[in-house]
């Protein structure tokens, strides 16, 4: 690791199965973006590999190996020589990987053929620094200059890529898609509205815990007994600024909840800036669970 | 009158009762380990909350209306049920009552130090819930001459081990981490470590009981400064 970039981070499928015990399950905040790198070179789901915010990373290569980055735009560089996105391509041993700061998205994944090894905690590498688990070193860091990445050696016959209308458009402004419930019957009806008729923000402060949105506030019933939430839970606390759940997100949590981001979108969610504009719409549970199970399907089955 | 919700996508929420009672955790424990029985591997994890359990379940076997088909006969069964005679599990942690909050503490509640360790210390606790952070267990409920808010402005770090209340609960920080309850003391014992099988000693509807040590016995039981 030649250049660690603002934050850097060991992930594989998350550590699942956890959550009773207040464990958070950690993992890559666009799981599509991952999964797309790890297919491209025929990695299993879940295979560790580095979501990289940002951009700015510069790694030198010590074997022969292939790998490929997704997610963000960024300029990326093998030695002095542009690389697409979104393709598998080798890397010799003595060659060093450049990627630029991201143009349009947020996190870009970069995964090896065979996934890079790391000491699983918990029966998962994930890194997940307020909790000090997983990562590089088992201890929740980020990496560093200096850090010494394993991964074995590996051959393609050809490069592969992702087809261009698969691929993502970050530059739009997007609508996500939520799936209403939890507490959303005790808002009152036009804070409801409220919130599906505003674009808001995305606020600088969000984080891989939380996405804060910021906007006009809408009024939220009262608290409730703590329970346990998902992943795309969208909370609303007492200043009626919603907070969307994200990878790193708690066990349990006692504000009123609206509903749940579609879990798809989370990935369009985790590459936007802040001051984003964001905007909701609703989708009923069964539509999202279809979509969502069709994308399980594709990635997780050879 | 039990309520089956979905939870997004991935997970249904059990909501088992309006409002949490002394029984209720342990009745809790009593169902949760019944659903992960009878689920096995269609389930991910079971996440108990004071008055809920949510379930998620891998969406590849199974959706939320299956799976509330499948545990109603179940929870009718629960729901008829007297209270379980177990007791739950009993662990007795030593606490060393030197907190920075402790003399407010006794302050607010117009109480001595030693009536606040007394008062602390003589009640059974149950664990009604786990999360926040790992291992961090949320117990009740607190003597009501104890009961106070949260502090106004929470720390950013609160040492691991510290032993803290807040309203009716009361609880030990597996982890230094941020938080918000009032410091009466610390605990030497290690309460959370992802290396051991389980990371956690407790389980909910579990009991602990705290009793007062010296700074001796802190350091002598491994105790951090």
């Amino acid at each position: 690791m030649l250049r660690a970039g603002p934050q850097t981070l060991l992930q594989d499928g998350g550590r699942q199965g956890w959550l009773h015990l207040g464990v958070s399950p950690a993992g890559p905040l666009d799981l599509k973006a991952a999964a797309w790198a790890n297919r491209l070179l025929d990695n299993p789901w879940g295979t560790p590999l580095l979501e990289i915010a940002l951009g700015d990373v510069e790694l030198e290569s010590q074997v022969d190996t292939w790998l490929a980055v997704t997610g963000a735009e960024l300029p990326l560089r093998r030695d002095d020589e542009p690389l697409p996105l979104w393709t598998r391509f080798a890397l010799r041993a003595g060659q060093r990987l450049k990627l630029g700061f991201a143009q349009r998205g947020q996190r870009a994944y970069l995964a090896v053929a065979g996934g890079f090894r790391g000491e699983a905690v918990l029966g998962s590498v994930s890194c997940q620094h307020r909790e000090g688990l997983g990562g590089h070193g088992g201890g929740g860091r980020a990496l560093q200059v200096g850090d010494r990445l394993l991964c074995a050696p590996a051959q393609f016959r050809q490069t592969a890529s992702l087809p261009w209308p698969y691929r993502p458009d970050y530059s739009c402004s997007p609508v996500l898609r939520v799936i209403t419930g939890g507490d959303a019957a005790e808002f009152a009806e036009d804070e409801l509205q409220a919130f599906f008729a505003q674009a808001w923000q995305l606020s600088p402060h969000s984080d891989r815990m939380g996405a804060r949105l910021c906007g006009q506030a809408i009024e939220p019933p009262r608290r409730q007994w703590s329970l346990g939430v998902t992943r795309g839970a969208i909370q609303v606390p007492p200043d009626g600024q919603p907070i969307i759940l994200q990878a790193d997100h708690q066990s349990m949590g006692g504000y009123p909840i609206l509903g749940w981001l579609h879990p798809l979108d989370l990935s369009r969610l985790a590459q936007c800036p802040a001051q984003q504009a964001l905007r909701f719409t609703p989708v009923s549970v069964g539509d999202a669970q279809a979509q969502l199970r069709q994308f399980y399907r594709f990635f997780q089955t050879a | 009158m039990i309520r089956l919700e979905p939870a997004g996508a991935e997970a249904l929420l059990l909501v088992l009762a309006e409002a949490p009672d002394a029984e209720l955790p342990l009745r809790l424990a009593v169902l949760a380990q019944r659903i992960r029985a009878e689920l096995g591997p269609l389930l991910i994890d079971l996440v108990p909350g004071w008055t809920t359990l949510l379930l998620h379940y891998d969406l590849l076997q199974i959706d939320h209306l299956a799976l509330s088909a499948r545990l109603t006969p179940l929870l009718e069964v629960w729901l008829a049920e007297p209270a379980p005679e177990q007791a739950g599990r009993l662990h007795e942690w030593p606490v060393w009552y030197a907190g920075e909050d402790l003399d407010e503490v006794a302050q607010a509640c117009c109480l001595s130090v030693a009536e606040v360790i007394a008062l602390h210390s003589a009640v059974e606790y149950r664990v009604g819930a786990i999360g926040f952070a790992p291992g961090f267990a949320y117990l009740g409920e607190l003597d009501s001459r104890l009961q106070l808010p949260r502090r106004a402005t929470p720390r950013t770090r609160v040492p691991a081990g510290s032993l803290a209340i807040a309203e009716r609960q009361t609880a030990v920080y597996p982890q230094a981490s941020p938080g918000g309850w009032h410091l009466l003391g610390r605990c030497p014992l290690p309460l959370f470590d992802a290396r051991q099988t389980p990371p956690s000693p407790l389980a909910i509807g579990d009991r602990v009981r705290f009793h007062a040590i010296d700074e001796a016995a802190y350091r002598a039981l491994g105790g951090p400064r």
